[in-house]
């Protein structure tokens, strides 16, 4: 595996070791989880911000965002 | 502009009569209310300008200036179904209005042609059913985006499974784009005057599709962190160059881009999120990318929020991204004109970028200005800065109402 591909091995490595470290949590635990902070998606307020980087980088995707469609071209 | 500022103010007042509407929740335990009821309803508007030196239109070289102002409002209904499952509706209309320094240099004859400014509207729709005593949901999205000379349509379905815990989420969403766009030469490559973009003039439309499949998975480490693992794998088809993008070469020949009809860009992304005491979040995220035009990226940001009281946070952020150049681009002039394909588009070149920026969130008890169902208010403010000079800023307003 060429070194520039080393991302393709570091994310399945932190999906081990994360697996590993896994401690059951009951609902009446999960007060900071349940924090809006805490959402494993982006912001609402991100939505523009994501759309013009995809548009100014070479790079996209894996955001939970869109995957296609519109040009993006200016 | 006028007309989208109206639009706006139409939204919000249209959105306080359908809460003033709404049903009060039944106080009894067995009645289960079937009603169609709104959720959530977000009102997103910002603000973006940048400003750079190697505009793809002028074949890497003139000015990148470009404005936009976008308006988004996305509704999420909801209702009891018959099996007691929770049939969720979205409703998505977005409007984004531009002007582009570059794009009014596609027939630089004129003053200021028709491409100096453009607007697109993107509605979209989408069905999810979400069965809680198993555990999983399906779901299905269909969206449209019009601007000038580019018509989108996409259609997706979408699957996720919780575990019996609630600890993991595994999602897959399927999705294609089937896009038309209108062939538009700089003034000076059009054969016979054709490839103008206007319908009295032969205009001709090529598409441009694309194909995707994202996987996510979700999971609870413990009381304080949680991880979502994120993988893309899209293909496009089509036409995937710009043909009012001008590429120079050695010779000092002029064409207009070319690049290959195919392109495979596999993301992949890992979020991190952890309650640091009982006042600083950490949020973080790492991506990967590669394609098959040879650019491989990394991207990691940190978001920190710190709740200065429950209803009131602050978020410092920055973010970092790295990319390596497409096989295919060249700066202005540099291109032999032996190159199969190429470019001039510094969007595909090899540079770093940073964002750094702050994100305040006001969600007070009694609802922002003291009304119920408004209850939260965002404001947030980035600058972006490309190591070849590109940089801009962009200010964002997100309400949302419950």
């Amino acid at each position: 595996m060429k070194v520039k591909h080393f991302g393709f091995l570091l994310v399945p490595l932190i999906l081990l070791g994360v697996f590993q470290s896994c401690t059951p949590v009951k609902e009446y635990q999960k007060q900071y989880l349940n924090d809006a902070e805490m959402a494993l998606s982006a912001r609402k307020s991100e939505k523009s911000e994501n759309s013009f980087q995809s548009y100014r980088e070479g790079a996209s995707g894996a955001n939970g965002g869109k995957t296609g469609g519109g040009c993006g071209c200016n | 502009m006028k007309r989208i500022t109206l639009t706006a103010i139409a939204c919000f007042y249209g959105l306080f009569q359908a809460f003033a509407q709404s049903a009060s929740p039944s106080d009894s335990s067995t009645y289960t209310d079937r009603k169609l009821r709104i959720d959530e309803v977000n009102l997103v508007s910002s603000y973006y300008h940048q400003d750079g030196n190697n505009s793809a239109v002028t074949g890497g070289i003139g000015t990148e200036k470009l404005t936009d102002i976008a308006n988004s409002i996305d509704l999420k209904l909801s209702y009891r179904g018959r099996k007691n499952r929770i049939q969720s509706i979205g409703l998505d209309f977005g409007v984004d209005h531009y002007t582009s320094a570059s794009s009014d240099k596609i027939d630089p004859n004129t003053i200021t042609s028709p491409s100096y400014s453009d607007t697109r509207i993107y509605p979209s729709l989408s069905w999810t059913s979400t069965n809680e005593k198993k555990g999983n949901s399906i779901g299905i999205a269909a969206s449209y985006s019009h601007e000038f000379d580019y018509i989108s349509y996409g259609i997706g379905i979408n699957y996720a499974k919780t575990s019996k815990d609630k600890s993991r989420e595994f999602g897959v969403k399927l999705q294609s784009y089937f896009d038309t766009w209108t062939i538009i030469y700089p003034v000076e490559l059009r054969p016979n005057g054709r490839f103008s973009g206007r319908d009295d003039q032969g205009g001709e439309t090529t598409p441009r599709d694309s194909y995707s499949a994202s996987f996510s998975l979700s999971q609870i480490i413990n009381k304080r962190f949680q991880v979502a693992f994120l993988l893309d794998l899209i293909e496009q088809q089509g036409l995937l160059a710009t043909d009012y993008q001008r590429v120079y070469f050695t010779d000092a020949s002029e064409r207009i881009e070319n690049l290959p009809g195919k392109r495979l860009k596999i993301p992949i992304g890992i979020r991190a999120n952890y309650f640091l005491g009982d006042r600083i979040i950490l949020r973080g995220y790492y991506r990967f990318y590669t394609d098959d035009w040879g650019i491989t990226a990394h991207t990691a940001s940190l978001e920190m929020p710190i709740k200065i009281n429950p209803f009131f946070s602050v978020s410092p952020f920055y973010r970092f991204y790295v990319q390596t150049a497409s096989q295919y681009f060249a700066p202005y002039g540099a291109h032999n004109i032996a190159d199969a394909y190429y470019t001039s588009d510094y969007d595909l070149s090899k540079f770093t970028s940073h964002f750094i920026g702050l994100n305040l969130r006001f969600t007070p008890e009694k609802g922002v200005l003291s009304i119920k169902q408004f209850s939260a208010v965002e404001l947030r403010y980035g600058h972006y800065i490309r190591s070849n000079g590109l940089n801009s800023n962009i200010l964002t307003l997100a309400a949302t109402f419950k």
